[in-house]
């Protein structure tokens, strides 16, 4: 037990020892998490938007193909889950 | 150099790298972290907060490392456009600005109870300092334009000026007297290095570690950026029709 306070004490300089592996741990740890999140946010709207756009090509293409009285359900899923993807689409890039 | 210019083949050497440079990171992390704070012992003259070297040293390594990345990776986008670069330039900046801040701030927490002053104007504080301000200016102009290009050249012109930076803040201690005091570990120098191997240890773990992170950070920001510039592309060709 006084090894580990005396380990938490580092000599009387804890107040500085501390906060400087604190300011590491937060700030790396921080841009760590930051980046990671993006990342997944990004490459999601990507998967929901390449989806949304190669749905709605392979809709026109079987259209073009021929065939008809084709179910158009699929493309409207596709438009709706673009516009869930673009919810910013609206105003200036 | 030409090979990774292509998104789709550096998207799969990145995802082949990541799970290492992530392991290479923890495993060295907790190396460090074990030996920096409990195994080396104090110094005989500093005492325990020779322990704040283990962050200090290897983040302020690291703030020159990822600016001249940055600086190579500038240059390339300039010379040949290649889009990967101007990517991994854009990702670098953020980690390089964190690792300056880790390393002004430790060094403040250093420095109170070894200088008795937790600022000093002294030329190696006051030029990590202008390398902040460069990190900070650089990621407000690449992203100051509509014109994406445009801020990637702006940036990158600002990015290869400002290395100039970099020898200052290197040689500052060895052509300025400052109270910062000169590298102990100095290979090619002829003060070699005048460390003991206990505390070698720790700062060479850390430091690999806190290079596994800039790798890790890196790949994924270029992973992002790709990411987002395709879903630009595809909303531009949505809007377009």
């Amino acid at each position: 037990m006084e090894q580990l306070i005396a380990f938490f004490d580092m000599g009387g300089y804890a107040g500085f020892v501390w906060p400087s592996y604190g300011v590491a741990a937060v700030v790396m740890g921080g841009l760590f998490v930051a980046v990671w999140r993006g990342l997944r946010h990004d490459e999601r709207v990507l998967a929901r938007l390449q989806a949304a756009t190669g749905g709605r090509r392979r809709v026109r293409a079987a259209e073009e193909s021929g065939s008809r009285g084709i179910d158009t359900g699929g493309a409207r899923m596709a438009d709706q889950a673009a516009a869930r993807a673009t919810p910013d689409s609206g105003g200036p890039a | 150099m030409h090979r990774f210019a292509n998104p789709t083949r550096f998207l799969r050497i990145a995802n082949a790298i990541l799970p290492w440079s992530a392991a290479v990171m923890a495993l060295s992390l907790g190396v460090g972290l074990v030996y920096g704070l409990v195994l080396s012992p104090p110094d005989y003259q500093q005492g325990e907060t020779v322990r704040i070297m283990y962050v200090h040293v290897p983040s302020s390594w690291m703030t020159l490392f990822v600016y001249t990345a940055m600086a190579i990776a500038s240059f390339v986008y300039l010379v040949w456009k290649h889009p990967v670069a101007d990517l991994a330039a854009r990702a670098s900046a953020p980690v390089g600005a964190a690792f300056t801040v880790i390393s002004l701030s430790t060094g403040a927490l250093w420095g109170k109870p070894m200088w008795g002053a937790w600022w000093v104007w002294d030329a190696r504080l006051t030029s990590v300092l202008i390398l902040l301000f460069l990190y900070l200016g650089y990621m407000a102009l690449a992203n100051a334009f509509d014109d994406r290009q445009r801020g990637s050249r702006a940036a990158a012109i600002l990015a290869l000026v400002g290395w100039v930076n970099i020898p200052i803040i290197k040689f500052s201690v060895d052509w300025w007297n400052t109270l910062h005091q000169p590298a102990s570990v100095n290979p090619v120098g002829e003060s070699g290095i005048s460390i003991d191997a206990s505390m070698l240890v720790p700062l060479f773990a850390m430091a690999i570690a806190f290079k596994a992170y800039y790798v890790t950070t890196l790949l994924m920001g270029i992973r992002r950026e790709i990411a987002a510039a395709k879903v630009r592309t595809l909303r531009l060709a949505e809007v377009q029709g």
